[in-house]
């Protein structure tokens, strides 16, 4: 009888290697996207590096889906600029075009005024009520590097959720299913 | 091995990394491109210039700008966004710019303009400080590529003054 436990042993123990190495690839793979997520930041310098365009109030130099690269550095915000900003107390950020900016004399602190390229009038109306200006806390990045309608991929997702799950879980079938 | 699933897979990496590769290559070819620019910004008339009543200057004026800027279009410049700013520093501030007025360049046949204009935007100082105050006119420009990497530069335009009395 020794053989034919012998041999459900080998069965077992092959299926469950090959168990722990679709896990493990499964892993890598998230944590690669980690990886390269995480070394975005260090790299820019911002909390959120890749921001995607959702509005049209940069057209026709952004457009909605299109992927924006941001860069936070030391050198002061100037007109002209693409920034990222976010309000107190609103959590979606908005890019747009600096038009105006006033530097103190002693303190250096920058008051910063927005509008976007496509919009008729500058950004008070969609400030803070009696706030004027954006000071340098609000912005989160300033608008290096441009890559077009990558960001629907996004937009799609976070308008239609069911599609999020539906994606996530053919990848992980797949990657589970996957034969070496 | 050769499943329908993993040529789908490998046909669509390497369609992803051609493109991504073009994308790379496309934006790397604008540093190729060195461009002669060249501005001229006139004032012809300072139409009205005064104290508002909570006490800051404000003047409006009409500017003809000339500039040719065909130099910045490459084959991955998507357009060129160009504005007029006012730059000046009065005791409270170290630096104001104000954009006075701007425009977007989709094609290169645009690219060589003048407009005849009076200021877009309000030129409104946050003080009473433009009473013969001397100022530069900064026309700034802002390359938006087709996708890579955006520029930016500027030409600076100094020695202007504003008048000496409200008008």
């Amino acid at each position: 009888m020794g053989w034919v436990a012998d041999t459900l042993h080998s069965v077992t123990s092959i299926q469950l290697r090959e168990l722990f190495n679709h896990f493990i690839s499964l892993g890598l793979i998230v944590t690669s996207a980690l990886v390269i997520w995480k070394v975005l930041i260090c790299v820019s310098g911002c909390q959120s590096p890749v921001v995607v365009v959702i509005s049209a109030s940069m057209e026709p130099g952004f457009g909605r889906g299109d992927i924006l690269f941001l860069h936070t550095s030391k050198d002061p915000i100037r007109a002209g600029d693409i920034v990222v900003y976010n309000i107190d107390g609103k959590d979606i950020p908005i890019v747009h075009r600096v038009i105006e900016v006033r530097e103190r004399q002693n303190t250096e602190e920058a008051y910063i005024l927005t509008k976007g390229d496509n919009n008729p009038s500058d950004d008070r109306v969609m400030y803070n009520p009696g706030q004027k200006w954006l000071q340098e806390h609000h912005i989160m990045g300033r608008a290096v590097g441009f890559l077009p309608y990558v960001g629907w991929v996004t937009i799609i997702m976070t308008d239609i959720p069911v599609l999020k799950y539906i994606l996530i879980g053919a990848l992980g079938l797949l990657v589970l299913t996957m034969k070496e | 091995m050769h499943s329908f699933g993993y040529r789908a897979n490998a046909l669509l990496t390497f369609s992803i990394t051609i493109l991504a590769l073009m994308c790379a290559m496309a934006s790397v070819s604008d540093n190729f491109n060195t461009p002669t620019t060249s501005a001229q910004v006139q004032v012809l008339n300072i139409n009205w210039f005064q104290k508002q009543p909570n006490g800051n200057d404000e003047v409006s004026m009409t500017l003809n700008i000339s500039a040719d800027l065909q130099s910045l279009f490459t084959w991955n410049t998507k357009q060129v966004f160009v504005f007029l700013a006012a730059e000046y520093e009065t005791p409270k501030n170290s630096l104001n710019q104000i954009s006075l007025w701007d425009g977007i360049i989709p094609t290169k046949e645009h690219a060589k303009f003048w407009i005849h204009t009076s200021n877009k935007y309000r030129f409104i100082d946050q003080g009473s400080n433009l009473r013969g105050k001397e100022y530069n006119l900064t026309m700034h420009w802002h390359v938006m590529p087709k996708t890579g990497k955006m520029s930016a530069d500027k030409i600076v335009m100094p020695g202007y003054r504003l008048p000496v009395e409200y008008r």
